[in-house]
């Protein structure tokens, strides 16, 4: 075994492999860059090395300073986590070359597994199933539709060094095929510098469904069954889980038969992920097999009861995996959540910058939060935005999901924007809560996109009860202030109207020894609460089930966070709210005359000056945030009146960047 | 006597009308309260006593004598605010326009009179066209009588002015001399001259809401303290700022009950500093971090930026907090900043509301805007201010407190009771770079020996032990424990008693 190893990442990854490392007594060191100084999985390891400045191309991608820092630590082994340098057959053939042992698969099996069309090739011949389709590079537009119309529309057409929904095309017809060919050809020139495309059958309404395989130097295979990960924003994975709802057991073991295979074929080395497409008949096409831990891995961990960061290290020391594939039980059910610094109300732009408060919901038997970040850490912009992963147990699906969404409610987020309400909201989906899923789920629940100020008619009550119930505490603690008139103190009474934007909803209040009733419209709430006036979480049984409401004093107003709704309220008397309806609601300040930031982020460039007259679409600035460049442009033909921010200046969201006359 | 209580309650339901039906509907179709419905939200239910509402004027001019409204054009009284003890006057725009007339200004004088006899705030909702033309110079003589009385009042109760409609030419003078002014946005405008006017003489164009409505005030000129969405959210905002407030010089701020822990700690401060000294971060956060529940109460949010005030509390007592913002303009002094703070300290000291410091001050802002406008005046308004406060006053220094600036900062040296740095801070006559580039001109060009010299510079001087070591920094806390540190000190300074010499009144540089 190992004494030492160093791990070639960052966030909660790294901080998750070192958890495991500490356990079994191998001393770990963290690599940083310059924006990591401070970062958790810099506090967390026993020693840390600086390996460059912040942007990942000359720190956390540098093999040679990688391999350098290992070198200078005398770390045995290196552990990539995901991401970064994780798939990276140079990498691991550096680090062989130096005599430092790789925590990963062989560089070839990664090579072979990392070219989209060699590895099709393999899983055919190690009898994978795969999508109808032809792993042969299109050659023309007249070569493609003779494959579309040989598979059978829609088609899919993809770029061979693809990935990230880069250079894929959906064809419904020989046009679309014709130009999406084109398309789909030029946009891998560009992104990958590789041109290749090729043609498969689209599968209607799937459900990506993958299978865990762990493979060791002795000729042992096992697969610990499967996980879903159906739940995805623009290709992105944002909720897991494991077992699968639609998986039965004779298709477990077709899947994971043909994992191991597939394993074997590639003499694969340490944990490994085949991943499928699942179509509604419950047939499974191979995608690609990912030679990496995955993010998602800790629910096949809860299920399996195996810490699959010691298989690997393990692994890699050259010992055998753990359990045969016999001893292989999925117990209970797990669910993950990725949580981002992404903002919701604004199509989920990032939103970096430090986090004020943190506080994950308490870790409990149920309830695995890997985080990478603290109260008062930084969301740098220069990478990932996943700052955390909360991960729920149940014995059943159906409890681990409740437990999940108790757990998003408790979870506090300060300082930068999360996907928590969306989390939230998905939880709360009945589609989802059936199981009734499939890749295109959030593009058909979320059609019009999200909103967390949108209360559904579902929460409405307990939101004004709560307000209600809150408000009337502070009014009592205020009308408990020194120096009043004897005898004249202020009369408050249970009756409130909780407006949340221009909707009102009566509450009446009841106050018993240890519960208060709220009768709000035709609903009637039961509360049972401890909460005092300043806690941030309001917990309550209401009607017998556990609820929490994250809650902010704002002014005279007060915002409540829960179950994927994010609102302002402003709880009246209902005197004061019948005066309120002479009140017109005014409309937003006119912003159409400003440019605003719609990030926080550095202003690079100023496209304009003042007395330009600019046409819609023309480019005005340019912000860079999260390393990306963003370029807003006129949304109308106006001219500028003045420039309100400067390049190099630092823009919070919202901020006025140019006015117009 | 049955007909004669009935009598009563008809003629109070006269008065109580007010201009009528048709003038509140148009009140309201322009977003704005009635006068007595703005009472009814910013005071305790059922807690308000009317005075004067038979009162009329007494004009006999231009068909006034066929006029006549009871109350004339203001609602006047006392009331509560959680139970304790405000004295109102709230203009009635249904009645004359809520012209001032001598009767009307009787009544605001009433009201005044009484609060300073008791002890009590007064809080003015404005909503006036102006002065009662048709009285001429008795209605001048009704706002001169209303300005005399706010001198008077000044520092030995607290005055509150909320604009709720138009409040122009001399009438913008009894809010301007009051402690704080809250204004609604849209239908609030205060200017000495209107649109008009300025059009004629100066041929700017300009719309009321650009000249004086609450946008402006609160970002521009700095008359306002805070601008507010609509009439109910002003009024519930004044009450939250009432409960901050003592009712009168002679008593200290008010309490009330606090779970906060005096002891809890904030790990999160010990990693706020940036590593870079020109980052700049939120000093809101330490604010927040620091204060009862997070709950403060900012004031002229959006003006001078590059200093924060307002009201929070510190196991459940009123503090004061002034503190500078990294975030705008790296937090330097300027003419407006000084104005702002100096302003809000003359309040706390006035008021016995004890003031919390939090500086991080790069120096005074150069430039020749600020010399010609006077930055040695201004400036030394927030050093008076300062240097003559006898409440007490903790100071906690971040990071960066520089030259003039320093002294200026609740230092030690203007009698500053409690005064603690942060590891990070750096006390000194001006960042390293700079005293560098002065104390060894000679090496200018040699940017090695530069870079050396400012090392061993920042080394020596940008630390908060230098000024330990002579007794300017009572202790260096950490980050974290500064709430612990802070209650504790209001704890130790709860009976301070410090006096200036005996003057008629100090002539501060105005």
């Amino acid at each position: 075994m190992f004494s030492k190893i160093l791990i070639a990442n960052r966030g909660e990854i790294a901080c998750r492999v070192m958890r495991t490392a500490k356990r079994l007594g191998i001393a770990t060191v963290a690599v940083y860059s310059e924006a990591d100084a401070d970062a958790l999985h810099v506090e967390l390891a026993d020693e840390s090395l600086c390996i460059g400045p912040a942007p990942s191309t000359e720190s956390y991608l540098s093999i040679e300073k990688i391999v350098q820092a290992c070198r200078q630590t005398g770390a045995e082994a290196v552990h990539p986590g995901y991401g970064f340098l994780s798939e990276n057959a140079e990498f691991a053939k550096a680090l062989d070359e130096a005599g430092i042992v790789f925590i990963g698969p062989p560089a070839d099996a990664m090579r072979t597994m990392g070219d989209k069309i060699a590895s099709k090739n393999l899983a055919k011949s190690a009898g994978v199933s795969a999508i109808p389709g032809s792993t042969e590079v299109i050659k023309d537009t007249k070569h493609a539709e003779e494959i579309a119309r040989k598979i059978g529309y829609p088609v899919m057409l993809k770029a061979s060094a693809g990935g990230g929904g880069k250079g894929m095309r959906l064809a419904r017809d020989e046009s679309s095929c014709r130009e999406g060919f084109e398309r789909a050809t030029s946009e891998a020139m560009s992104s990958f510098g590789d041109g290749r495309v090729f043609i498969e059958k689209f599968i209607e309404r799937p459900r990506h469904i993958e299978i865990q395989v762990l493979a060791d130097s002795h000729g042992n295979v096992v697969h610990l069954g499967e996980r879903e990960c159906s739940i995805q924003r623009r290709h992105q994975k944002i909720i897991e889980e494991s077992p699968s709802p639609f998986i039965d057991e004779e298709t477990r073991s077709a899947m994971g038969a043909q994992a191991v295979a597939l394993a074997k074929a590639v003499d694969y080395r340490s944990a490994g992920t085949v991943e499928f497409v699942v179509d509604p008949e419950r047939n499974f096409y191979f995608l690609e097999m990912n030679t990496r831990l995955q993010v998602e891995h800790p629910v096949t961990e809860w299920v399996t009861g195996l810490d699959l960061v010691e298989q690997m290290i393990r692994i890699a020391a050259g010992e055998q995996i753990s359990v045969r594939q016999d001893a292989v039980r999925l117990k209970g059910s797990a669910v993950e959540a990725r949580i981002y610094a992404e903002d919701p109300a604004r199509n989920f732009n990032p939103s970096p910058g430090r986090i004020t408060k943190y506080s994950p919901a308490d870790k409990s038997d149920f309830i695995r939060v890997d985080s990478g970040v603290f109260q008062g850490a930084e969301v740098s912009n220069f990478y990932d935005p996943m700052i955390a992963k909360l991960i729920a147990y149940g014995e059943t699906r159906a409890l681990a999901i409740e437990r999940l969404e108790l757990a998003l409610d408790r979870f506090i987020i300060r300082g930068v924007a999360s996907n928590l309400p969306f989390l939230s909201a998905i939880a709360a989906n009945p589609r989802y809560k059936e199981g009734a899923l499939s890749t295109d789920f959030i593009d058909q629940e979320y059609p019009e996109g999200f909103d967390p100020a949108d209360v559904p008619e579902s929460k409405r009550a307990l939101i004004a009860a709560v307000a209600s119930v809150v408000h009337e505490a502070y009014a009592e603690r205020a009308s408990l202030i020194s120096g009043q008139m004897p005898g004249f103190s202020r009369k408050i009474s249970n009756a409130w109207v909780v407006r949340i934007g221009d909707h009102a909803t009566e509450v009446n209040l009841r106050f018993g020894d240890s519960k208060i009733e709220a009768r709000c419209a035709n609903e009637v709430l039961n509360l049972e609460s401890r909460w005092r006036v300043g806690d941030p979480r309001f917990e309550a049984l209401v009607n017998g089930d556990s609820v929490c409401v994250q809650l902010e004093k704002r002014g005279v107003r007060y915002r409540l966070i829960h179950g994927g709704v994010d609102v302002n309220c402003h709880v009246l008397t209902p005197r004061a709210a019948e005066i309120f309806r002479h009140v017109p609601e005014r409309r937003d300040q006119d912003t159409s005359r400003y440019l605003l930031s719609p990030m926080p982020g550095l202003l690079v460039r100023l496209a304009v000056s003042p007395g330009d007259r600019v046409a819609e679409g023309q480019e005005l600035a340019v912000v860079e945030a999260m390393k990306m460049e963003n370029v807003l442009r006129a949304d109308q033909e106006q001219t500028v009146a003045a420039l309100l921010s400067k390049p190099g200046d630092s823009l919070a969201t919202d901020q006025p960047i140019i006015e117009f006359e | 006597m049955k007909e004669i209580l009935q009598k009563l309650e008809e003629k109070r339901e006269a008065a109580r009308r007010g201009g009528g039906e048709r003038r509140i509907k148009a009140q309201h179709e322009k977003g704005k309260l009635a006068a007595r419905e703005r009472l009814e939200i910013l005071l305790d239910a059922e807690s308000f006593e009317e005075w004067d509402m038979f009162m009329e004027h007494r004009c006999a001019d231009f068909g006034m004598e066929s006029q006549s409204i009871p109350g004339d054009g203001v609602v006047i009284g006392h009331g509560t605010i959680n139970g304790r003890l405000v004295f109102v006057f709230s203009q009635d725009f249904t009645v004359f326009g809520g012209s001032l007339s001598e009767a009307h200004a009787e009544k605001i004088c009433k009201v005044m009179d009484q609060a300073m006899r008791v002890g009590a705030p007064v809080i003015g909702l404005n909503d006036s066209g102006g002065a009662r033309i048709q009285e001429g110079v008795a209605s001048l003589g009704g706002y001169a009588e209303v300005f005399q009385r706010n001198v008077l009042a000044s520092g030995v109760v607290p005055q509150i002015s909320m604009i709720m409609g138009p409040c122009a030419g001399g009438a913008v003078y009894s809010p301007a001399m009051t402690d704080f002014i809250f204004m609604v946005k849209g239908s609030a405008y205060m200017f000495v001259t209107g649109p008009e006017v300025v059009r004629t003489v100066t041929h700017e164009n300009v719309t009321h809401e650009e000249l004086g409505g609450a946008m402006t005030h609160s970002s521009k000129s700095g008359v306002a303290d805070g601008a507010f969405e609509n009439d109910i959210e002003a009024l519930h905002s004044m009450r939250e700022l009432v409960d901050f407030l003592p009712a009168s010089n002679r008593e200290p701020p008010p309490e009330r009950p606090c779970e906060d822990d005096p002891a809890r700690a904030e790990s999160s401060l010990d990693k706020l500093i940036p590593a870079e000294p020109n980052q700049p971060y939120d000093m809101k956060e330490v604010i927040l971090n620091v204060v009862d529940e997070g709950d403060f109460f900012e004031l002229q949010p959006d003006y001078a930026r590059n200093i924060v005030t307002g009201f929070a509390r510190m196991q459940g007592s009123t503090v004061g907090v002034v503190a500078n913002q990294p975030m705008v303009l790296a937090g330097c002094l300027d003419i407006s900043s000084s104005i702002k703070a100096a302003r809000f300290v003359r309040f706390c000291d006035c008021f016995n509301i004890p003031i919390v410091t939090f500086v991080d001050v790069p120096g005074f802002l150069p430039g020749t805007a600020q010399e010609y406008g006077g930055i040695i005046k201004h400036g030394a308004k927030l050093l008076f201010a300062y240097a003559e406060a006898t409440v007490p006053k903790i100071t906690v220094i971040t990071r960066k407190a520089y030259g003039g600036a320093y002294d200026v900062m609740s230092s030690k040296h203007l009698r500053g009771d409690v005064n603690y740095a942060w590891p990070s801070a750096e006390i000194a006559v001006m960042g390293p770079k700079g005293a560098v580039e002065i104390i060894f001109r000679q090496d200018a060009g040699d940017e090695e020996k530069i870079a050396e010299r400012t090392e061993h510079y920042r080394e020596k001087f940008a630390n908060p032990f230098v000024a330990a070591a002579r007794g300017y920094i009572d202790d260096v806390i950490m980050p974290h424990s500064t709430r612990m540190r802070v209650c504790r000190s209001l704890a130790m300074l709860k009976n301070k008693e410090l006096d200036n010499p005996w003057k008629k009144h100090e002539n501060m540089p105005l």
